[in-house]
């Protein structure tokens, strides 16, 4: 069975890379979807440049979201922040809450077209698991290890450090892993006010009614959502195990 | 030397220490024992500032520990409690040498010293320094709690609870090694328990607390003969009392000059020094013996025990 997965995985892999570095060659698969001639492939940029551009973005994203959202969480967690917790919760709620094309429209007027409003949507839209999986995490430390840790004379920092964030990290990396997938297909939209991804792709097939274009922009999209969720979940396998925590 | 004055804690309107007053001697072991809600981890946390008191001072050596910030007074001082509080994602070896390190001791000077501590408490280093608390019994995470606290050699060890998670014969056998270590380091014990037969089996004193009150604190034989309250005759039981208190005796102390033999002849059934005057008293029962010769453990008599001079101390006065 896992032989099996990893064997899928690979194929994906290889497929994807191929896809985006030599697309004209899939030209004959995407010809059917076309009408009146129209490009198979889409021709007016790179796609591998797109992908990558459009990964770029979600990490720069998924960053200051896990900054801001470990650093809120550690904060209401302590006991002088623990009356701050229902308004973050609520905050970040509404950052999930608030779809982000509604974001984008709201930033686009405040920070101009491109990256920046996306940056700033998806950034709202992915605090949220890694702000809630780090409190959890951070909760489910056993009293008992966090009265040893305060007996043994640890300062409050040194048992963030070496205590509550290293038995919380397992959760927290899923937190980042969930943001991370969920932001790579809201990337897309980001296309929508000129910041550069596979949602140009898309919108060029909507516009000019090509399915192929519309259906090779959200295939890539869907790979690498897939490709990144398993090798994040692989990662953090190997960062818990040289961190002892499992 | 820990002196306790007036020591008070309130939650709210809720007393759960109360005006309680006592010193503890240097290198003794002092237990608390109460019910729960007695008060007492209460009372043992104001010791290592893990609760701030509302009222009274805690000296120790003479020095007020308020005087002194929480996480430099408690590296100086062994913490143990029921759950052990093993660090899961730190080694054995690791957890031990937490102190140590928060001290800034050098790695080799810990590194000997976990091993030492290792071999006290009859884990092989080799074996066991690598290994992760989940991979440990109940009595070794037990024993890694005792050898954590005690890793700075600290002169106070506080302990909450910390046989309460063992089965009954692992239980008598690390309470066999806490009096061992406790002889052997000299350190100050200061233990809370709600099982009186630990009290009574580890305590050079004992302290009796009920709602947040200390009723009694003197030597476990004066609990016995001269309960100050009808609460510590209810803890302490006074139906098995007699028991207990020839429990307390040595064979040794109690052995009255002369053998029990013919002259000359041979020393007839033995028990050692050490053994308690209610085990020999089982010992003549089971016998059916009237009498019985008390060896050191050098192996020179010490004396002689009968069950009538057995019987007679089982009685207060």
């Amino acid at each position: 069975m896992a032989t099996l997965a990893r064997g899928l995985r690979v194929a994906a892999f290889a497929l994807l890379t191929a896809f985006l570095v030599f697309p004209q060659r899939f030209a004959p698969l995407f010809a059917p979807l076309t009408e009146y001639g129209a490009p198979p492939i889409y021709d007016q940029g790179s796609l591998l440049g797109l992908a990558l551009a459009q990964l770029g973005t979600v990490f720069l994203a998924a960053a200051s979201s896990t900054i801001v959202a470990v650093t809120l969480a550690i904060l209401v967690t302590r006991r002088s922040g623990a009356e701050f917790l229902p308004l973050s919760r609520t905050l970040v709620n509404v950052g999930q809450t608030f779809p982000p094309v509604a974001v984008l429209a709201v930033a686009v007027p405040l920070v101009g077209f491109g990256l920046k409003p996306t940056l700033i949507a998806l950034f709202a839209y992915g605090l949220l698991p890694i702000f809630e999986n780090t409190i959890s995490g951070l909760q489910s430390c056993p009293q008992s290890v966090l009265e040893a840790a305060d007996g043994m004379g640890m300062s409050p920092g040194q048992r963030l450090w070496s205590v509550e964030l290293p038995l919380a990290l397992p959760l927290i990396l899923e937190g980042i892993r969930l943001s991370v997938v969920i932001n790579v297909g809201t990337a897309t939209l980001g296309s929508t006010v000129a910041a550069k991804g596979l949602g140009e792709v898309i919108i060029a097939g909507l516009l000019s009614n090509n399915t192929a274009l519309i259906l090779q922009g959200g295939l890539v999209t869907g790979l690498m959502a897939m490709l990144l969720y398993d090798s994040l979940a692989a990662l953090e396998r190997r960062l818990l195990r040289f961190a002892h925590v499992v | 030397m820990i002196e306790i004055e007036s020591l008070t804690k309130q939650y709210g309107p809720t007393t759960v220490v109360d005006d309680v007053s006592m010193s503890i001697a240097s290198g003794s072991i002092t237990v608390i024992v109460g019910t729960s809600g007695s008060g007492k981890s209460t009372l043992l946390r104001m010791i290592n500032k893990l609760i701030e008191p509302t009222r009274g001072r805690v000296r120790i050596e003479g020095r007020d520990i308020a005087l002194t910030p929480a996480p430099l007074l408690r590296r100086k001082i062994g913490y143990v409690i029921q759950g052990y509080g093993l660090f899961p994602h730190r080694t054995v070896a690791e957890n031990i040498a937490t102190v140590p390190k928060l001290l800034g001791w050098e790695g080799a000077r810990i590194r000997a010293r976990v091993d030492e501590l290792l071999k006290v408490f009859q884990l092989d280093p080799c074996e066991y320094a690598g290994k992760f608390p989940y991979q440990l019994s109940g009595g070794q995470q037990q024993r890694v709690g005792v050898a954590r606290a005690l890793a700075a050699e600290p002169a106070v060890l506080l302990m909450d609870e910390p046989f309460g998670a063992l089965d009954p014969i692992i239980r008598c056998k690390a309470q066999d090694d806490l009096l061992e270590i406790q002889r052997r380091f000299g350190t100050t014990v200061v233990l809370v328990t709600h099982d009186m037969d630990e009290a009574f089996r580890l305590g050079e004193r004992v302290a009796v607390m009920n709602q947040g009150r200390v009723l009694q604190y003197d030597r476990p034989t004066v609990l016995l003969t001269r309960p100050m309250d009808p609460f510590v005759s209810r803890l302490t039981g006074t139906a098995d009392r007699s028991l207990r208190l020839l429990s307390l005796i040595k064979a040794g102390e109690a052995a009255e000059p002369g053998s029990a033999a013919e002259p000359g002849a041979a020393l007839g059934p033995t028990v050692s020094a050490d053994a308690s005057l209610r085990e020999v008293l089982c010992d003549l029962l089971w016998r059916g013996a009237a009498s019985v010769s008390v060896l050191r453990p050098d192996g020179t008599a010490a004396g002689t025990l009968t069950v009538g001079g057995i019987l007679a101390r089982g009685k207060p006065g």
